[in-house]
This record gives structure tokens, sequence and C-alpha cells, in this order.
């Protein structure tokens, strides 16, 4: 695996001890022509190798996009970072030239999509797919290329891979393509590794496989993981940190099982809540009332303050919360914090 | 695949006798006296009649004498238009040089729709792709027979940049504006479609994951979007094949081509049965295997697709 590396000239002015990824402050908004909807609002987290972050959120609260963004793949227009850094290991990714930038794709954070069937080009084989990486980044030999692409759908637990190789997407079970999107997103053997909602089509038993094979896989490489969910049960598996994600912006970032044990802000504790429960078999599951609000028009002051049980005047008005310290590597973006964690 | 191949070819065998069927009939079922019009103004002796209607069949029931046409059909043998020439003989100077111009006419409107259509696609709402909106729309409101007397005129008659008219032996470059004049005819909605399909294509999800693996734009359009965007397009110009026969009747006619569409034109016009049958009959393979090797194409370039 070290020999992938070797060829490969590294970012101009990477520092090896800066953190892995440390992203501060972003914001993305999408220009519409029916206004301009502010997605992501200032996010802010920190990666360290072999560590999992997971970011958690339902729907439209900015966290697909704040991957891409990371990534750098956002469609542009209308999508437009307006603010922020995204350091890796010391360089703002954000201010490198596109050719540069590029190289970072793949090389040093790479990425797997929800679903692999549209995610893969249904023309091309999964060999041509997995090839073109080690053909267009390294300048390998078809032939070659081929040889790797075979020993990564093997290390992805792919039966038979010297064959499928030459199969197309569609000729895989959803799992399978999973695990070849995986392969994918590991050929260059990248630093962090962005996974977005990585199991959301496959089922259950599937679910359990996919996410085994990226914690072993994690550890074997030492990656950091950001793994983007809305699943609160795959999250208290695998993650170590976990950043709560509300209309654009982190609520709360603690470890896992702080999170768990005693949420700090009304979001995270009435997501924890709405969780099913064996115990409670019979009683009414507890629901978040309400909708997230609508990005073009996020209400002053804390944007989870109409649907929240403890809001009150100061709530409503400007300036949002800031992130307050909760303890020493937990944030929460809560005016009533004490109260949330002491209930 | 083999199976799919040896279906498709039974089902051609079909749709060709069907084809020449109805043609037949249709041409024969309204002539009173196809004799009388061979001889002309002349008056038609009697026992030369008996003759000719011996030779013809003419007494014999419709079905039996479509049977002896088809016979002679298959056999090679064409029978004779009623200028009395042999029509096979007519095809072997008609088809060469229509094939030509139909190739000709494919090849420059394909590239030029596709061409146009991919880079108006990336450029959506752009100033190129406005100005191609307008230009297909302009081209779709000319019907041919405007557009082919209106280019001879301008570019072959006023600034003289090609030939006029072509004629029997055509040089490439006498074939280039009737060429481009039956082209045009195809570019509107070929462009349109490539347009479309670039646009949704370069949408999609395997374009962000080409985009996350860190390709050049070059490599993300050029392969991953241009392959997936080119299959209806493949389609579509196998179906136009079709429209760019119907074309040629107009533009050789304006440009004095004497091609497939020439002979067709003169032989409705003087109600010669025999020509036109012939002559619709071979049209009728043409199109037939054109779309099986669209078909045979369609396979190729999309692999979810798969004829069993």
């Amino acid at each position: 695996m070290t020999d992938i590396k070797a060829e490969f000239e590294a970012v101009p002015g990477v520092d090896p001890n800066a953190p892995l990824l440390e992203v501060t402050d972003l914001h993305v908004e999408f220009r519409t022509q029916y206004g301009v909807a502010k997605a992501v609002n200032g996010a802010n987290f920190r990666l360290a190798p072999r560590e999992t972050l997971a970011i958690l959120g339902e729907s439209g609260c900015g966290k697909s996009v704040t991957a891409q963004a990371i990534m750098g793949i956002l469609d542009s227009p209308p999508g437009f970072i307006t603010r922020g850094e995204v350091r890796y290991r010391g360089v703002d990714v954000l201010k490198l030239p596109e050719n540069e930038r590029r190289r970072v794709r793949a090389n040093q954070i790479a990425m797997i999509f929800q679903d692999a069937l549209s995610a893969l080009n249904p023309v091309f084989t999964v060999g041509f797919q997995l090839g073109e990486l080690f053909r267009m980044h390294r300048g390998m030999s078809r032939a070659d290329a081929k040889k790797r692409s075979i020993e990564l759908l093997d290390q992805v637990k792919i039966p038979a891979a010297a064959s499928r190789v030459n199969d197309f997407p569609h000729q895989f079970s959803g799992g399978m393509r999973q695990r070849v999107m995986i392969a994918m997103a590991l050929a260059l053997d990248p630093e962090v590794l962005i996974a977005d909602e990585p199991t959301t089509a496959l089922d259950v038993t599937v679910q359990a496989q996919i996410m085994g094979l990226l914690a072993e896989l994690q550890q074997q490489r030492n990656m950091g993981l950001i793994l983007i969910t809305h699943d609160m049960g795959v999250v208290a598996d695998v993650a170590d940190r976990i950043s709560v994600m509300y209309a654009g912006k982190v609520v709360e970032e603690a470890p896992v099982y702080d999170i768990y044990s005693r949420p700090a802000h009304p979001y995270a504790k009435a997501l924890l809540e709405s969780i099913p429960r064996l115990d409670m078999k019979g009683q009414q599951l507890s629901v978040i009332k309400g909708l997230p609000p609508a990005l073009t028009n996020i209400p002053p002051g804390c944007p989870f303050n109409p649907r929240c049980g403890y809001a009150r005047d100061v709530c409503r008005q400007d300036p949002p919360p800031p992130p307050y310290t909760v303890a020493a590597d937990r944030t929460a973006r809560c005016h009533f914090w004490e109260e949330v964690v002491s209930s | 695949m083999f199976r799919y191949f040896v279906r498709r070819l039974l089902q051609m065998v079909l749709t060709f006798f069907g084809a020449t069927f109805i043609v037949y009939a249709l041409m024969f079922a309204n002539q009173d006296d196809p004799l009388q019009a061979l001889a002309g103004e002349r008056p038609l002796p009697e026992n030369q009649r008996q003759a000719l209607t011996e030779l013809y069949h003419l007494n014999e029931p419709f079905i039996v004498q479509y049977g002896y046409y088809m016979q002679g059909l298959l056999t090679g043998d064409f029978g004779r238009s009623l200028t009395g020439r042999q029509i096979g003989d007519m095809m072997a100077d008609a088809w060469p040089v229509t094939i030509k111009l139909a190739l000709m006419a494919i090849v420059i409107g394909a590239t030029f729709a596709v061409t146009t259509g991919v880079i108006s696609g990336i450029r959506r709402g752009g100033p190129f792709d406005t100005s191609t909106l307008v230009f297909t729309l302009v081209l779709l409101a000319l019907p041919i027979v405007v557009l082919a007397p209106l280019a001879q005129l301008i570019f072959g008659i006023k600034f003289q940049w090609f030939p006029a008219t072509a004629g029997r032996d055509a040089t490439f470059f006498q074939l280039l504006l009737p060429a481009i004049v039956l082209g045009s005819l195809v570019v509107a909605t070929e462009l349109r479609v490539t347009r479309a399909s670039v646009a949704e294509n370069l949408r999609s999800d395997y374009v962000r994951t080409a985009r996350a693996k860190g390709l050049s734009r070059r490599r993300v359009i050029g392969v991953h979007v241009l392959r997936n965007s080119l299959i209806p397009v493949v389609t579509l110009i196998g179906v136009d094949l079709g429209g760019l026969m119907s074309g040629a009747i107009v533009t050789e006619g304006v440009f004095n081509i004497p091609g497939v569409g020439f002979n067709l034109f003169r032989g409705i016009r003087t109600e010669d049965g025999p020509l036109v049958v012939g002559f619709v009959s071979i049209l009728t393979i043409v199109f037939l295997v054109s779309n099986l090797i669209v078909d045979l194409l369609y396979a190729a370039l999309d692999p979810r697709i798969r004829y069993e």
C-alpha cells in the first residue's frame, strides 16, 4: 500500500503536525431564482487520524453540502462558499488553484456516496472506473491499473474479483455496489474519507457488513472518517464524536458517549428521544414538532427556537447563541444548555 | 444476442413483404390501363395488347401478379420501367450517388448537431445556448422545399461558393451543398436532443463521483458524460435516416442529382408503377437494415440493454 503514495508529490505547504482536517466557520449558499438559500451557516469541526466523526442531522440540514464543499464538488453556480476555511494539514484547500485542488481529491480526501447505483457510471465496467484513478493520477498502463483494481475489489471482499472487474455496476447487488464505491474511494490511499449516508440505500444486515468493512479499513489505513448520516443507530456503533447539524449550523459537538447520555442541545435531545426503543413498546413515540426552517428564510436567533420547548425571548433574537463550552471537548449552541444537560 | 438477431431478421422479412405489398397495391390499384399508358398516344393493336397482357400477367388476379412481381424481385429482376429501361440498370446508376449524398448529409448533420449540442448543454442558458436555440427554431421553420432552392440561389448562384447543380458522377465538392441542405433537415432535432441529454447527465450522481475522483473537467465531460449522452442521439440518427430519404427526393430534384429521390420523384409523377415499387422495395430494405444496426449499436453503447 505504501508504494502507491511514493511517487506522488504532496500538496505544497502541508505541515505533518497540523490537524488532519479542520473546518472553520464554513458558509455555503445557493443562489437560486427563488432567493438565496443559506445551506451551511458556520460549520466547525476537526478530524484526527483514525477518528470517526459523525455529522448527524435531518434532511436539508446542510450535511451533504458541507461534505461537497470540503471535496470541492459543489455545483457552482448555484452553490457558493462565501466564508470559511477547510484546512487539510494546515493548508486551506479552498484557496488552492483548481488543478492542485483536483489532486487533493481522491489522493488525500475521498468520498463515498449514498446510492451507489446512480453514483457509478452505468456504461463503464467497474474495472474501468477503478482503473481510471490509477491511470489518471498515477499514469499507470491499462494492464497495471486493472491488476490494481482487482486487488482493491479483493480488499473490499468482493468474491471472484478477477472476473467481476469486467462487470457493469447494474450487475452487482446493492451491497456489492457499495463495496465497489468504497474500493474506488480508497484506491489512492486517502487520509480522509467522507461517507455520505453510505448505508441508507441498503437493508439492515448489509448495512452492518458495510459499516464493519469501513471500520476495518479505517483502522488498517489510519484514516479519518467523516460519517454523514441521519441514522442514530449507525452513529452509536462506530462514531467517536458527533456533530449535530441543524439549519446549516453545528448545534452540538461532543464525544459519542456524552451526547447519548446527556445531550446539551434541545435538538440533539429531541433526536435521541425520537429513537424507537424496545423497552418503551406500546407507548407513543416522541417526535419533533414542526418542520426545519426553509433555508431561504431562517428565523432570527436560534434557528431551532420555533420547535424548541426551552425557547425564551432571548432565543428569538439575534445574535444566535454562540458555541458554549460544555466540557473540554464539547460545545453546544444553546443559551440554556445547563438546563438541558441537567434535565 | 444471437437469438435476438435472428428474431429481428425474421421480423424484417415480414415487414419487407408487408411494405412492398402495400406499395404494390397502391400503385396498381388505381391503374386502369397501364398498357395504353405504355403506348402513350398511339393506338394499341389487339394482338399486341394480348401479347403484352400475357407478358405482364395482367389478366391474372392481383395477388398472383404480386407473386410474380416478388418472384422477379427476389431473383434480382426488377422488371422494366414503363419507359422501357431495365429498372435494375436505373438502380445501379441511382443508388451510388444517393448513398454518397445521404452519408455525407448524416456525417455533416450529426457532427455539427452533436458538437454544438454538447457545447450548448454545458453552457446552458448562456449566449451560445440561446443563439443555437434561435438557429434551430429557424431551421425547424424552414421546410426543405424552401431551404434547398434558397441555398442553391444564395450559395450556388449569388456567391458562387459551391456549384449550383451536381448532375451525374458528381464529385465530393459538387455534392457538398446538397449534403449540407439535406443534413440541416436533421440538425435541429439532433442538436436539441444532444443538448438536453448533456445537460441532464451533467447533473447526475455519477458526474459528481467522477469529479470527486479528481478527474479533469475535460475527462469528466469527454468520457463520462458524452458516452451516456450519445445513447438517445444514436437512436435518433437511425430514425432520421428515413427523413433523409424523403428529403433526398426534393434535394436531388432541386440540385439535379440523378439519384434515388430523383427517379422516385419522376416515377410518381408519370405513374410509373414498376419503377416506384422497385425503388421503394430497396428503400424499405435500407431502412430496415439501418434500424437493425442502430439497435445493435444501442446495445454496444448501453450495457444495461441486453437483447434476449
